[in-house]
């Protein structure tokens, strides 16, 4: 083992924690900087979701993918800035200040892992792992101009991962490229035998750019409304530039998309509803008063605590779990994602890959969205991925004023693989 | 639509302690939200949770655990070995 | 009509909640072993609900718990799962406690107990779940100093089952009986022990026929759950008597003060929120049932007892009726072939009540050493009395923690050899109780029949229960006939 340097310029508040002569040893990552996202537990180095509730919380565990990527060699160089608990769209809903977008400071980097994507899109670290709960590591990523993998579900396991939506979420790769996405998602996919729901399915694939053949669902819901026509545009111009690599395109649809934003934020709000309950100050984070009565200290811990979209989702997820509304919330939304399911597998039968953006719009001003509702309309392209478990990466593609424009490439249930490839042969060949 | 007292009793349920002054906002933005759930009253279809994976166990095998200062760490008050917490009525 | 008053019918159902005898935890491999240990020494990430971590089934609990189906006769469910109760309070690790709600393990099922009409009744049962137990809140401070409370979470996370009954005992008695026969059952199957503290916790729910029902919560002993609900029935008897109704509530046993409180009117607001627990897949382990093997259980080992060593049906059921006694019993009777009644009725009365009399097990208990009592009885060596004697000085110095004597060395040391008629002994008692009782010899005289009893009653205090009271008796009526 041997202590690098890492002193970073951090401009942009992609770092909560930085370790500055963290340990690398020998292995596939040997001496690389790691940047992970701070709801990824890690022994010793405080880890609190960008949350006031977490502050001082230092686990006495580390994340399986953690410990993975320290046995490959690498040094945990920091922990990234994030939205609280994951829940946003642009880092901007941090109990310590937002993080912004290293090509446009005055532009938000995407959430909820918009430090990770910051750090790397800056060059302060090579590699880093965010997590994705509905396009959390996919929308930074194309904010950003980088390349982002959410993994199928169950490749990597989420034993340290702080859950803010256990149903949806995983964690993945980050980094400027595909083969350095690969090369990570190579040390972190895999079993965990305190993951009952990780699968057996590891990860050694070396990204191939020859895609002839490859056939290229395009869904119609991903280029209609909402989406920003110049967005489109460019997505289009690189679809067509993978055609021309040898893929052959599909027109195609998702009907279930009309409701998979609804289900999503149903499913998400319920899990986290109950997810974030155990931050009442006991056994860690700021300590609870013990000298008032344990609902009001308990209640004045999480108001104080949480910040307003946290407190938001919440209350959203209790409403939807409670005695009356379940039926017409939980129950329908656990409906709805099979009929996604359903859809993908369907498409799936046909096509190889699906392609679409990533987002419907470059990265926002900071402060542009301030009504939750018109945030959460702009997770509609990545959130049927989680609700469908699949892999799905994005890709930078091109520009729009000058901001990066992501290529979103989904795929079959563990063929992280084949979106890799396609991935890789657009990087390699995107352009002509 | 939801109504502010509504939202209070949910705020109770959810042990969140909601201001008076902020009851007003969230009921608003609840409003909006939950008529966008509403999209899922169109949601038909068979039952979810048709899972593929079952029977994931581990065997009964005991392995050491924490030693006690490393459990307690991040714990606030202590006597004794024992986590304080706030009374329970 | 006959039967009781419709307004007296009571109905109870019972939620018994058994810690599963595992060696490690349900969701994590922390030790199930903490009773000597401090507090928080048997925790880990897991079961201390730290961010990030995830629960694993342990399969022995599921299994035991499927053994428990079996042998109650349950249907185990083509797919069940787990969920999360949600609720909030400081000895619940995360929050949530995961159990099992609308997919339980098994369903339906049946304990067979004698009823309080003496007849064999089936109590039917509702479900049976696992779920995991929370940890342990101490309540600490008074008024004046503030009040707080201690966790530990060393009991976060040990496995339980649920068994859920129908509401069909008709008396806190039978409660008790289904109890007992839940028990023994349970320590039968090798997944239970009902000596370690807390082992055991029972929710119970009570009416009087068209009455609102009452929850009664917090019982944790087996022996607390017919005290709890007597007291139960006589509160709501007396509120019926008086014309005031039941309120349908949720009431706290207080074990110390054998009464029932009620609890806060919030608790019957509580929302749990229950839904499938996502960290978990489902369990599908019907197929299982045909390879899980049971053991003789209670019932099979009675009425073997009764067909093999002549037992009476009531001793084959004290003696069945908890594990060790009936393995007591059985080691015994090995030594003594042929004194299987003898050592039945020693053990189901004599032995149990000195037991009781000094708060002690029979684990201690050496089966050889009661064997050799048994032995002394049925050669005559020495007296029924005698032999009570013995067995209380054996019991004295295993409760003291003295080394255990052997009935023989005992029966030595206290002179407790049965007197024969040509004891010198015997002989000089009745003269002496002649002497001294000169009224007691009118009485006799005078064709009072109590008086011979009396003398006879005499001699054998001055003897010491020594004296065979058959020969006793013959010995006396010549002495008294020899004096007319």
């Amino acid at each position: 083992m041997s202590a690098l340097r890492f002193e970073p310029d951090d401009k942009y508040n992609a770092f909560l924690t930085v370790c500055k002569a963290p340990e690398g040893g020998n292995g596939k990552l040997s001496g690389i900087p790691v940047a992970v996202k701070d709801n990824i537990s890690t022994q010793g180095i405080e880890t609190t979701c960008a949350s006031k509730i977490l502050k001082g919380y230092i686990p006495p565990y580390d994340a399986h993918a953690v410990e993975l990527v320290k046995a490959a060699g690498a040094a945990i160089a920091g922990k990234t800035n994030m939205d609280e608990f994951g829940m946003g769209t642009s880092t901007e809903n941090s109990a310590f200040g937002p993080t912004l977008n290293p090509r446009d400071t005055g532009r938000v980097p995407g959430g909820s892992s918009g430090g990770s994507a910051a750090a790397v899109a800056s060059g302060m670290v090579r590699m880093a792992l965010g997590t994705d709960t509905g396009g959390s590591i996919r929308c930074p990523a194309s904010f950003c101009g980088i390349v982002g993998l959410k993994p199928t579900y169950g490749r990597v396991s989420r034993y340290g991962l702080i859950a803010y939506a256990n149903s949806l979420e995983t964690i993945g790769p980050m980094a400027a490229n595909v083969l350095d996405v690969s090369l990570l998602m190579s040390v972190i996919a895999g079993h965990d035998r305190h993951d009952a729901t990780s699968q057996d399915r590891p990860y050694s694939h070396t990204p191939s750019a020859d895609i002839k053949g490859t056939r290229i669902g395009i869904p119609q819901e991903y280029f209609g409304a909402g989406v920003d026509p110049a967005v489109a545009a460019v997505v289009k111009k690189a679809i067509g530039r993978l055609e021309e690599l040898g893929a052959v395109t599909v027109p195609c649809s998702i009907p279930s998309m009309e409701y998979a934003l609804a289900a999503y934020y149903v499913i998400c709000t319920s899990e986290a509803s109950s997810n974030l309950a155990r931050f009442d100050g006991v056994r860690y984070g700021p300590a609870v008063e013990i000298k008032k009565s344990w609902h009001a200290a308990f209640q004045d811990a999480r108001r104080e605590g949480f910040g307003p979209e946290v407190r938001r989702r919440i209350m959203l997820g209790t409403f939807a779990l409670s005695s009356g509304y379940y039926g017409k919330y939980y129950a329908k939304a656990q409906i709805a994602r099979e009929n996604i399911r359903k859809d993908f597998a369907r498409l799936f039968a046909d096509v190889d890959v699906l392609c679409g953006p990533t987002m419907p719009t470059i990265a926002f001003k900071l402060g542009e969205k301030s009504d939750p509702l018109s945030m959460y309309l702009s997770d509609i392209l990545t959130v049927p991925v989680n609700l469908a478990g699949i892999p799905a990466i994005s890709v930078p593609c091109g520009t729009v004023q000058d901001m990066p424009v992501g290529l979103q490439i989904m795929g079959r249930p563990f063929e992280d693989e084949r979106v890799i490839d396609v991935a890789y042969a657009y990087e390699q060949g995107g352009q002509p | 639509m939801v109504s502010e007292k509504d939202v209070e009793h949910i705020g109770e349920l959810a042990d969140i302690g909601i201001d008076a002054a902020e009851l007003a906002t969230f009921t608003g933005q609840f409003n909006a939200i939950v008529e966008y759930f509403d999209v899922l009253d169109k949601v038909h279809g068979d039952d979810a949770g048709a899972r593929d994976r079952y029977n994931i166990l581990r065997e009964d095998e005991a392995e050491p655990s924490l030693p006690r200062e490393v459990a307690l760490q991040n714990a606030g008050a202590q006597e004794d070995g024992f986590i304080k917490a706030p009374r329970v009525m | 009509m006959t039967g009781p008053e419709p307004e007296t019918q009571v109905v109870v159902g019972l939620e018994v909640h058994c810690q599963l005898d595992t060696k490690s935890k349900l969701f994590c491999s922390c030790s199930t072993d903490y009773r000597n240990d401090g507090p928080n020494t048997h925790v880990c990430p897991i079961c201390l609900g730290l961010p990030g971590t995830m629960p694993m089934v342990n399969k022995k609990v599921i299994e035991y718990a499927m053994k428990v189906a079996k042998a109650l006769n349950c249907e185990i469910a083509e797919e069940s799962e787990f969920a999360r109760k949600n609720y909030f309070y400081p000895d619940l690790n995360k929050a949530y406690q995961i159990t099992q709600y609308d997919k339980p393990l098994a369903l339906g099922g049946y304990v067979e107990i004698e009823g309080d009409d003496g007849k064999e009744r089936k109590i039917q049962l509702t479900r049976i779940h696992v779920e995991e137990d929370p940890g342990r809140l101490v309540y600490m401070g008074n008024a004046e100093r503030g009040r707080y409370s201690l966790v530990d979470y060393n009991r976060a996370g040990i496995p339980l089952i649920e068994i859920v009954s129908e509401p069909e005992m008709r008396s806190p008695k039978e409660a008790r009986k289904f109890l007992n026969k839940l028990r023994a059952t349970l320590e039968y199957l090798g997944v239970f022990d009902s000596d370690k503290e807390g082992s055991l916790r029972v929710d119970a729910n009570i009416s009087i026929k068209g009455s609102e029902r009452v929850e009664v919560k917090n019982i944790t002993s087996y022996k607390g759950v017919e005290k709890a609900l007597t007291f139960e029935v006589t509160r709501q008897k007396n509120l019926l008597r008086r014309g005031l109704k039941v309120d349908r509530e949720t009431r706290h046993y207080l074990e110390a003060r054998g009464i029932t409180q009620s609890a806060r009117s919030k608790e019957m607001e509580n929302d749990y929120r229950y839904f499938p627990e996502p960290d978990l897949r489902p369990l599908r382990v019907k197929s299982w049932v045909k390879d899980i093997a049971l053991p003789e259980l209670p019932d099979a080992r009675r009425e073997r007892f009764v067909a093999q060593y002549g037992c009476s049906l009531n001793h084959a059921r004290t003696l069945t009726g908890e594990l060790k006694t009936a393995n007591f019993f059985e080691a015994v009777v090995a030594k003594n072939k042929d004194s299987c009644t003898l050592a039945a009725t020693w053990i189901a009365d004599t032995l149990t009540g000195e037991l009781n009399y000094r708060d002690m097990g029979i684990d201690g208990v050496d089966p050889v050493k009661f064997a050799g009592l048994i032995a002394l009885l049925k050669a005559g060596t020495i007296t029924d009395k005698s032999g009570v004697e013995v067995l209380r000085a054996m019991l004295d110095e295993q409760h003291k923690g003295e080394t255990v004597e052997t009935p023989q060395a005992i029966v030595k040391r206290l002179n407790l050899g049965k007197t024969a008629g040509d004891d010198g002994a015997i002989h000089a008692a009745i003269k002496e109780a002649i002497s001294e009782n000169p009224k007691a010899i009118e009485d006799y005289r005078a064709g009072k029949k109590g008086a011979m009893n009396f003398l006879v009653g005499q001699v054998m205090k001055k003897t010491r229960g020594r004296a065979d009271p058959g020969e006793l008796n013959k010995l006396m009526e010549t002495a008294l006939k020899s004096l007319e």
